[in-house]
């Protein structure tokens, strides 16, 4: 089973923890003739798949590295030697190429984005409520993954995302709250609703989180 | 200081006296930095406080209490769960005022004050004042104003010691989204 990550989310919505676990971004590298076979489009400063789906490329994947160099943007390279990537692949004397495309990754930004967003949904969950007395949104699912959300009296949000069948998911977020009035909160140099920065209660997690998978109580296949 | 904590068979217990020195030697310390018992009774409320706010998240992960509708109902946690929890005593809860939002603890043995005697001219003096600012601390995180007050110190000649709860009132722009 798999846990594919964890979120802490203040009572202003904030996001003061996150950890990815296991990551389901399956990359591919492929060597490329002139010329490409793919349409690429530049979007929020990266390069995006968005025509031509093939040999597990597809649509959406970003371009990440070239001839196993890592790629930051649109650029390629360090300081000194920074290329347009754009420039490199229209040049027919740089292929065959190697290129490495995958799922972008979310920036720290995006992941804060993320998280107030689902503060305010978690919110309008209950306000929508058709029942008085709702709570928000506890779990929210779909074909790939399934996120599980715990708010505790205080209103600091746990919140995990795993594999759809992975059980037990409740118990995970009890242990996940003790930890962080154990090792964030009894932390002296951690500051109240500021991000959590303590190896401790990185550590105890990942603990968790590696004990739950081993274990991972199937509620289904 | 003793707890149960809610891993399972795991407990971890701390010794009450080791507990006690270290609160006496933290007083001690205050009255020699500052001036004036008020000062001092000031400052335990602030560091109390401060301890609150964390602790009620230790409290609320480690027992399985829910959210409390009425003050009745806050009374009887804080003596029976959280006093119980982390000084393993068990006060006694008395004097409701009429309309149901003040009471009283009445502490028989308090054991903070175990090996105290207090010394001359320390009459304003709460020697406990660090758990009025904790009861303080910890139910404002769950949207509750309260006012905390030493009535009664057996430090202080009296025969028990009486700490009094007046509610004030909810917080309820503080309350999370979902909770009524």
């Amino acid at each position: 089973m798999v846990i594919y990550s964890v979120f802490v989310v203040n009572k202003a919505g904030s996001l003061i923890y996150h950890n990815d676990h296991s990551s389901s971004r399956p990359e591919v590298e492929k060597t490329f003739g002139y010329p490409l076979e793919l349409t690429l489009k530049l979007q929020d400063e990266r390069l995006l798949v968005i025509f031509g789906q093939r040999d597990g490329i597809r649509v959406g994947h970003t371009l990440l590295a070239i001839n196993g160099e890592d790629v930051s943007g649109t650029k390629l390279g360090t300081d000194k030697n920074e290329r347009n990537v754009m420039d490199v692949l229209n040049d027919p004397s740089n292929y065959p190429i190697s290129i490495k495309f995958g799922r972008p990754k979310l920036s720290s930004n995006e992941r804060i984005m993320l998280a107030s967003m689902f503060h305010s949904l978690f919110a309008i969950g209950s306000q929508l409520s058709p029942e008085p007395h709702s709570s928000g949104i506890e779990v929210l699912e779909t074909d790939a993954f399934k996120l599980h959300c715990f708010q505790t009296q205080t209103g600091i949000k746990f919140i995990v995302l795993t594999d759809p069948r992975q059980g037990g998911v409740e118990a995970i977020l009890h242990r996940l709250h003790e930890l962080y009035a154990d090792y964030a909160l009894k932390n002296s140099f951690y500051a109240l609703d500021m991000p959590i920065r303590c190896e401790l209660f990185d550590t105890s997690l990942q603990a968790v989180l590696e004990q739950a998978e081993k274990s991972g109580v199937y509620s289904g296949v | 200081m003793s707890r149960q904590t809610g891993r399972g068979t795991e407990t971890k217990k701390v010794s009450a006296e080791l507990f006690t020195l270290t609160y006496g030697a933290l007083v001690a310390q205050l009255i020699k930095d500052y001036e004036s018992d008020e000062e001092v009774n000031k400052q335990l409320d602030k560091m109390g406080y401060n301890i609150g706010v964390r602790l009620i998240e230790d409290f609320l992960a480690r027992s399985s209490v829910g959210r409390c509708h009425d003050f009745r109902e806050t009374a009887d946690v804080i003596a029976k769960v959280g006093f119980k929890m982390f000084l393993g005593i068990t006060p006694t809860v008395a004097n409701w005022s009429p309309a149901g939002d003040e009471f009283s603890l009445v502490l028989d043995n308090n054991p903070l004050t175990e090996f105290v005697e207090l010394p001359d001219g320390h009459q304003n003096l709460n020697y406990s004042n660090l758990l009025s600012g904790v009861l303080r601390g910890a139910l404002e995180m769950v949207q509750m104003e309260v006012d905390v007050t030493f009535l009664q110190d057996a430090l202080k000649g009296d025969n028990t010691t009486e700490i009094r709860l007046k509610f004030i009132r909810r917080l309820e722009d503080a309350l999370p989204a979902g909770e009524e």
